[in-house]
């Protein structure tokens, strides 16, 4: 039977402009469909118009029927009756879509109170066996804790047991998932898939990373532009995509990311020639102290690491979020000095030296953020031509701007534009560019792909790796993302709460891991074939 | 949309129209402000050619009032200078240097910000002599806590960003980064504020010279008119209306602006205002 | 932890604030004593006052002198009236912190709601009702609105005395005397804290965990009442703390206009006297005042935000 049906959905603005252009689609009682697309495709959208929570002055036109009401052109008042109730909605960021000043417990049963009206205490108690439900251990102590005192996943976790704390029929779950860590990532899909099992409601699944739609949907739309422009069986879809939108979608996930298997790379031979390297290398912050007598708690972001990097090797460094692989980055290219231990720098020996110029002519940086990576007030020939100005080197600066610009696949009147006139993959170009000005040696990126849709992940890492032979660099490639990491880099390092935990070459690393954290950061990466071990 | 255009339209015009009518001032006004007559005591409005009438000893308000938008200016442009030289370093170097520098710093203007203009004016002038002076000094220097505060506020989310990281990898100072990369992008933020502390700097300029610890005799000021219209505000209230509006009228203009500013460059900016 | 540090903090700016007073009155150029007596003063008779007030002595060795009677709540003794000085500022106290009180609770009541009612009329037309008059009490000086008050409501309808303080003798009376100078202050510290209100609120109803509570089932009034105010409250709190010292300030010219015998008309009679002991005493405990509300209004974090009890 039916639960939900969206017909002719046209979202615009206040302009005319068509956000969201005619979508129809429909989900059956206990269906389970993945909307999946790229950033501004409209999918949120869709969402919120079916929870009637679009922001104010978008006009909706269209059907959607929940169990055969109509919902479009109800009161804002009319539809409380259904929100939280009938249907609920998991967001994207667990940190900011919880109520940072009111305890967990509280927020979980509200959906209770509202539409149940159930006594303060009964569901507290409730509260207390929905957390418990979602895996959350010690759920009566977290119950009564803050948001900002449980983890992302247990937030996460909150976020599910929230939803579907009065059985909704239908649960709209908008990237849950994008926030997390890998490993936190396989868990909190694994709570979501028994839970929607246990209680027997529909699942839409919004999300642009593929491979996490693969182990829990059946149906797919994919949606482009505000249109849908593929749809059907889940396993159909990514098996053997037909419509070039899926296909340049299935053909964007990494390799590492498609099956339970690694596939195998062409393994470089190194060189060893050793450009970097760096001995117990550690760096701790003093948090601020909880009491007068005790010194402050101590983090350690890295701790005793060591590695060598080799001349002209694309190295890897992977981890967890607060894993220490940027402050380890940030060591390596002088902006973080160590505590303790040793590095040298082709040549360069950091911790002798208190002036780190020599270093800014062979080490350069890409950053994660392409939207805070490039002054907005400057001119695009000037970012680039920055480091040259800075760093005195001579020559025609104009002609190498045009020539770097060039090198990284830019038209030729980037120079005179400004970055809030280029996506965030041309920025990132820019970014990679003025890297380049000083004709450095080794590169080191930081996550220089995570914030961008999978397509252009893709045409940036092949750029990268192109540059790297062009320029006869060294890089140094940190990410989160093992698939990533593995379709780039010769080498990798393994972090782990600031320690090296394994290195060795890609392969050999995540096909083989020695390490039980590697094994579990491989075992937990979401496959395109739906297999997921965690 | 068109309502925060109309802010920006009307402050801007009411500002342009206080600083013509300062300059004007200078040439040119309907009577001699200082003119004393014993024969045009308390005119009412419009009263043998005085527009709006004459104070107690015969002098025409309309010139005074004039007149008095030199004072104001001229302390509003000097205090919020004094201001903004001292605070836009002082909170760069906060933002920048972070640790022990910031703490102090911080701590430090937050002890300057306890003592309000009145405060630190009645100070200066019980050490010193009473005079625009001290006030525009006692003005400046009360609102450089502020100005340090939201330099700083809006510096450490600018270098925050990979962009000034990126400046730093390839060898840049940090004071160079403040002056080339930061404060570019916290003009707007300066700006909004410079313009409300204005507003702020006028009516404390009005409240000084109405405590008698301002603008001195002969010099014309709003305030010290007020202060003159309380003696005979029984037999003429009519004399407290007219500085009281041109204050008002300033200060919205101002304030207006300052609105009207903040929507146009960024409509997040948040404006302290005390 | 928190409020160990935040204590320490607080000791530490009273102690710098004291030497601001302190260097203010003594290291800038001319000597207290001349100041005191006059320009027709013998050198003999200057000399003489300088001893009498120690003023001969090295000035750290002054500044820890009155530094240790501050601690011991002994201020000196007035040059003109040979009264005790903290003796005098505490009467006085008796009608400047009424007087701020009042007007803090009138600023708050009026503020409020006029900010929570604009901004749940977002582009309606009680929002923009709301937004011009805040507009316009930002742009009156409080000291006008004073004057203006006194001729409407007192000298016109005999309401409420026109000047002077009878007392505490009569509370009924004293409170009347009190209206219109804290009313004065709380239309212009009501406008401000209005537009802050409300900016508040409204930034508040576009956080996530708004749309969050209106997926679990709540109204938009209703998400606002049970989860947005209290976050609204956070940054309020800071301005309401700030805009303390801008209230105190405003006690002092008030006090002038009502011819109340506060702490501000105080020092301005201070002032016109020379006192100059006098001036030094009263500045520095409107100062300690502003401070204590800082640190009591930081202090009042821990009970609305729970992330501040970690920090």
């Amino acid at each position: 039977m039916t639960l939900l049906t969206v017909d002719g959905l046209t979202i615009t603005t206040a302009s005319g402009q068509a956000l969201v252009d005619d979508v129809s689609f429909a989900i059956e009682r206990g269906g389970r469909t993945g909307l999946i697309g790229e950033s501004g495709s409209g999918k949120t959208l869709t969402a919120l118009a079916i929870m009637g929570l679009l922001p104010e002055g978008l006009e909706v036109s269209g059907s959607i029927t929940l169990d055969g009401e109509e919902l479009v052109g109800r009161s804002d008042r009319a539809l409380t009756v259904h929100r939280g109730n009938s249907m609920s909605m998991i967001f994207q960021e667990p940190m900011t879509a919880m109520n940072a000043v009111m305890r967990v417990g509280r927020q979980v049963s509200e959906p209770l109170r509202i539409h149940r009206d159930m006594s303060d205490s009964d569901a507290d108690a409730e509260a207390v066996a929905l957390l418990e439900a979602v895996g959350i251990d010690r759920p009566e102590q977290r119950a009564g804790a803050y948001p900002h005192e449980l983890s992302g996943g247990q937030r996460q976790r909150a976020m599910i047991a929230m939803a579907l704390a009065c059985g909704p029929a239908l649960v709209i779950a908008d990237e849950p998932t994008t926030a997390l860590d890998v490993t936190v990532q396989a868990q909190v899909l694994s709570v979501l898939r028994s839970r929607l099992a246990a209680t027997d409601a529909a699942l839409l699944l919004i999300t642009h990373d593929l491979p996490v739609v693969a182990g829990i949907t059946h149906d797919l739309l994919v949606i482009e532009g505000g249109k849908i422009a593929d749809r059907g069986g889940t396993r159909e879809l990514f098996d053997t995509p037909v419509h070039p939108v899926t296909r340049r979608l299935v053909e964007a996930v990494p390799p590492m990311s498609r099956s339970g298997e690694v596939p195998t790379k062409a393994h470089t031979p190194s060189v060893e020639d050793v450009i970097i390297s760096a001995r117990q290398l550690t760096r701790t912050y003093t948090l601020r102290r909880r009491r007068l007598r005790e010194p402050g708690p101590v983090i350690r972001a890295v701790d005793g690491v060591s590695l060598d990097i080799h001349r002209g090797e694309t190295f890897g460094i992977v981890g967890e979020s607060g894993s220490g692989k940027t402050t380890l980055a940030r060591i390596l290219i002088g902006l973080n000095r160590p505590d303790r231990g040793s590095i040298t720098v082709d040549g360069v020996d950091l911790t002798a030296t208190k002036d780190l110029r020599p270093l800014r002519h062979i080490a350069q940086m890409v950053f994660q953020d392409p939207m805070g990576s490039l002054d907005p007030r400057m001119r695009i020939g000037d970012i680039v031509a920055e480091p040259l100005r800075s760093l005195k080197i001579g020559g025609d600066h104009e002609t190498r701007v045009r020539e770097l610009l060039e090198a990284v696949s830019l038209p030729s009147d980037t120079a005179d534009r400004y970055p809030h006139e280029f996506s965030g993959g041309q920025r990132q170009r820019i970014a990679i560019a003025r890297a380049l000005a000083p004709d450095p040696k080794i590169l080191v990126a930081d996550e220089p792909v995570s914030a961008l849709d999978m397509s252009v992940q893709t045409v940036t890492l092949d750029l990268l790796a192109r540059l790297k032979e062009d320029f006869d660099l060294t890089m140094i490639f940190i990410s989160h993302d093992l698939s990533v990491v593995h379709r780039i880099c010769d080498r990798v390092l393994v972090m782990e709460s600031g320690r090296a935990v394994e290195t060795g070459p890609a392969d050999d690393v995540f096909r083989t891991p020695d390490h039980e954290h590697t094994r579990q950061l491989v075992a937990s990466i979401p496959r395109l074939d739906g297999t997921v071990s965690a | 949309m068109r309502w925060k255009r109309v802010n920006l339209v009307v402050g801007a015009a009411i500002v342009a129209l206080v600083i013509v009518t300062a300059l004007v001032s200078f040439v040119w006004t309907p009577y001699d402000p200082q003119q004393i007559s014993s024969t045009e005591r308390l005119l009412g409005v419009g009263e043998n050619g005085h527009v709006l009438g004459t104070d107690q000893f015969g002098r025409d308000v309309l010139s005074q009032i004039m007149v008095g938008s030199q004072t104001a200016l001229f302390v509003g442009v000097l205090a919020v200078g004094i201001a903004v030289v001292i605070g836009i370093p002082l909170g760069g170097l906060a933002a920048a240097r972070r640790g022990w520098t910031e703490e102090g710093v911080m701590r430090l203007s937050d002890v300057i910000y306890a003592f309000p203009p009145v405060l630190l004016a009645i100070l200066l002038v019980a050490a010193v002599s009473p005079g625009v002076g001290p006030a525009m000094v006692a003005i400046g220097i009360a609102y450089v806590p502020i100005v340090a505060r939201v330099t700083r506020g809006a510096a450490l989310s600018v270098f925050e960003l990979d962009y000034v990281a990126a400046a730093r990898t390839y060898g840049r100072r940090k004071t160079y980064i403040f002056v080339r990369h930061v404060l570019p992008n916290i003009a707007s933020v300066l700006i909004v504020q410079v313009t409300v502390l204005f507003a702020l700097a006028i009516l404390a300029e009005a409240a000084l010279s109405f405590l008698g610890i301002g603008a001195q005799p002969p010099r014309p000021s709003w305030g010290r008119s007020l202060r003159d219209a309380q003696t005979f505000i029984q037999l003429s209230p009519r004399l407290a209306v007219w500085p009281g509006l041109a204050i008002a009228f300033t200060v919205l203009g101002f304030n207006l602006l300052g609105d009207g500013l903040r929507d146009a460059l960024d409509p997040r900016l948040e404006v302290r205002r005390t | 932890m928190y409020v160990v540090r935040r204590l320490g903090v607080f000791l530490f700016s009273v102690v710098v604030a004291s030497g601001l007073v302190f260097s203010v009155m003594s290291i800038l150029p001319g000597d207290p004593a001349q100041v005191m007596l006059g320009t027709q003063a013998t050198p003999e008779s200057v000399a003489a006052l300088r001893t009498e007030l120690g003023l001969d002595r090295p000035i750290p060795i002054q500044y820890l002198d009155w530094l240790s009677g501050v601690v011991r709540g002994d201020l000196g003794t007035s040059i003109f009236s040979g009264q005790d000085i903290a003796a005098q500022i505490a009467s006085r106290l008796q009608v400047t912190m009424p007087l701020a009180v009042m007007a803090m609770t009138m600023t708050i009541l009026l503020a409020f709601p006029a900010g929570v009612y604009a901004a749940s009329r977002h582009r309606h037309l009680g929002d923009t009702v709301v937004t011009t008059l805040s507009q316009v009490g930002l742009a009156i000086p409080a000291f006008w609105a004073g004057l203006i008050l006194v001729t409407v409501f007192a000298v016109g309808r005999g309401w409420f005395p026109a000047n002077g303080f009878p007392g505490w003798n009569s509370a009924g009376e004293g409170l009347r005397a009190l209206f219109l100078p804290a009313l004065s202050l709380a239309i212009v510290q009501g406008a401000i804290i209005t537009r802050y209100v409300r900016a508040a609120v409204l930034d508040t109803m576009r956080e996530d965990y708004i749309r969050t509570a209106r997926a679990k089932g709540l109204s938009r009034s209703a998400a606002l009442w049970r989860h947005g105010l209290r976050n609204a409250a956070i940054p309020v709190l800071t301005i309401l703390g700030l805009q303390f010292a801008a209230l105190l300030a405003g006690t002092v010219v008030i006090e002038t206009v009502f011819v109340l015998p506060g702490l501000g008309s105080m020092l301005l009679q201070a002032i016109t006297r020379r006192d100059l002991l006098l001036v030094q005493g009263g500045a520095f405990v409107i100062v300690a005042f502003i401070l204590t509300i800082n640190l009591l209004v930081d202090l009042t974090y821990r009970f609305v935000d729970p992330r501040v009890a970690r920090r």
